[in-house]
């Protein structure tokens, strides 16, 4: 268990440089993918195999499905690739980079000194076992998340409904339902397109 | 022979196993697509391919010669590296997934205890073969039914989940063999009625098939996703969806016909039989049904499925807790 706990560690971390180095925005996600899989791996050789397979489907298989939906739909060209060149360039990344690596610098000092070898071969936790830990010591945690995703739902409709409003008025100018209907996707579908694409600029 | 130590032979035994249930199911595929040819055509009352052979049974070996020597063109303008990975992956996740169905008690590749989501795990990669199939292609007709595909997928996964909560609460286990035993007296269909008919909606959605084949609509989208492809990388998604009809036949005969139970006959004849009439049905349903528009689709997935599943899971539950409060 232990070769396929580093493994598949070392898997993550190469996926990762390459989510972090690559220059074309779907490779970029390829590898995003290959790493969420790879971390899953890290799950089954800890004995969670609950917790690899709700890795891999949940994030590698819908979230990232968005991302990879979304980033299709922008039809990214060569602009987009030179822009992640530009932000490859030493003078971006090196001040962060020295930071984060007195940071792991200390977390191996850490690791080092403590005694975590034997916690590699732990007993397999079953899925049973996770829905009782969930729903007995942690049950505030749970429904504390509930909450969050409820609310972030409730504001994901919202969002949504305040742009159909608008068109429910157009309805009434256009003769046709159906063109108004189209013109509500088109235009929703570019707000998403325009969202995400500030996010990343601002990034 | 100091070797060949009773362990060896378990192994031995179990990469035998692996590679015949490997063998018989893109057997099984391969044989279906002229299988629903053959059905297709008794169902709306014409011939369908009869020539070569007895009963037409060697078109397949000469579809095959067709495809295989084909030529295998990537066109310049696609994305060569994701153009080839995505029928691999259309094929691989499909197959991989026959992993975790107990065929009979002592047949069965692996038997996880995670079984179930090693399941959905497999179809939630599958959404990639159609999305990077369609994107690479550099073809707008392509990239409509690759944006199609998933947004389809992603509502139907939503709730076959859910749909089958309901069965993995009354077995009480993830563990597909766990679930077979418990069919034993009552098969899952009868207490889990509306969880069978999400699931089966669900498992056609995930297959893309008729009726719910808006991503490769010929009349809209000309092929949909894999219109650039041509000879067995096509094929590849061509056997793939059989393999995914047989797949989903499968899982709903282990998950809500008690698998391999049944009288008289050896059980291996009752699995076989049992998968064998819900293909029959997948292919019935290609015959009768028109395809809906596309809208459509997406409502009766968000409006009438998922709330259906919730509902069917809640008072499973509930059920479950005023018979056997403790939990079982």
């Amino acid at each position: 268990m232990e070769i396929a706990f580093y493994l598949s560690a070392v898997v993550t971390v190469l996926a990762t440089l390459g989510v972090v180095t690559g220059r074309h925005p779907v490779h970029a996600l390829l590898y995003l993918i290959v790493s969420l899989i790879a971390v899953a791996m890290v799950f089954f050789a800890l004995g969670a195999p609950f917790a690899g397979a709700l890795e891999i489907i949940v994030y590698a298989g819908a979230i990232m499905v968005l991302f990879v939906f979304v980033v299709m739909m922008l039809n990214l060209g060569e602009a987009a690739a030179q822009q992640e060149s530009a932000w490859l360039r030493p003078r971006t990344w090196l001040g962060p980079a020295i930071l984060s690596g007195v940071l792991l610098l200390v977390l191996l000092a850490t690791l080092i000194g403590a005694d975590v070898g034997g916690r590699i071969e732990g007993e397999t936790l079953t899925a049973k076992a996770v829905g009782t830990l969930l729903f007995g010591p942690y049950l505030i945690v749970v429904e504390l998340a509930a909450m969050l995703l409820l609310a972030a739902l409730v504001a994901a409709s919202h969002l949504g409904r305040s742009e159909s409003h608008d068109e429910a008025h157009a309805v009434h100018q256009v003769p046709s339902k159906r063109t108004a209907d189209g013109r509500g996707r088109a235009a929703s579908e570019r707000s998403l397109g325009d969202d995400t694409s500030s996010e990343e600029t601002s990034r | 022979m100091s070797w060949w130590t009773p362990q060896v032979e378990a192994i031995a035994f179990a990469l035998f196993q692996a590679l015949v249930i490997l063998i018989a199911a893109v057997g099984a595929g391969a044989l279906l697509t002229m299988l629903e040819r053959r059905l297709l055509g008794l169902w709306q009352d014409r011939y369908g391919p009869n020539r070569v052979g007895p009963f037409g049974v060697m078109q397949l070996l000469a579809d095959m010669l067709k495809i295989l020597f084909k030529e295998d063109w990537i066109p310049p303008f696609a994305n060569r590296t994701f153009f080839v990975l995505a029928p691999a992956i259309a094929m691989a996740s499909l197959l991989l997934s026959f992993m975790v169905i107990p065929i009979t008690p002592s047949w069965g590749v692996a038997d996880l205890h995670i079984g179930l989501l090693f399941f959905f795990a497999m179809a939630g990669i599958n959404v990639y073969a159609v999305l990077f199939g369609g994107w690479s292609s550099g073809n707008k007709y392509a990239l409509l039914g690759a944006m199609r595909a998933s947004a389809q997928t992603l509502s139907y996964e939503v709730f076959i989940g859910l749909s089958l909560m309901g069965v993995v609460a009354m077995a009480g286990s993830f563990n597909m063999r766990e679930i077979v035993a418990a069919q034993e007296t009552v098969w899952f269909i009868v207490p889990q009625f509306f969880g069978f008919c999400t699931f089966l909606v669900a498992g056609i959605a995930v297959t893309h098939r008729h009726p719910f084949d808006q991503p490769e609509a010929e009349q809209e989208l000309a092929d949909g996703y894999h219109v650039e492809y041509s000879g067995m990388k096509w094929g590849m998604f061509f056997i793939g969806e059989y393999v995914g009809i047989v797949l989903v036949s499968t899982l709903i005969v282990t998950l809500f016909l008690g698998g391999w139970h049944g009288p008289w006959l050896p059980p291996i004849v009752w699995f076989l039989l049992k998968t064998a009439v819900f293909v029959g049905f997948f292919v019935l349903l290609r015959a009768a049904l028109p395809r809906p528009r596309y809208d459509a689709v997406m409502s009766f997935g968000w409006k009438i499925c998922l709330p259906l599943t919730l509902i069917n899971l809640l008072v499973t539950g509930a059920l479950i807790l005023v018979f056997s409060p403790a939990g079982g």
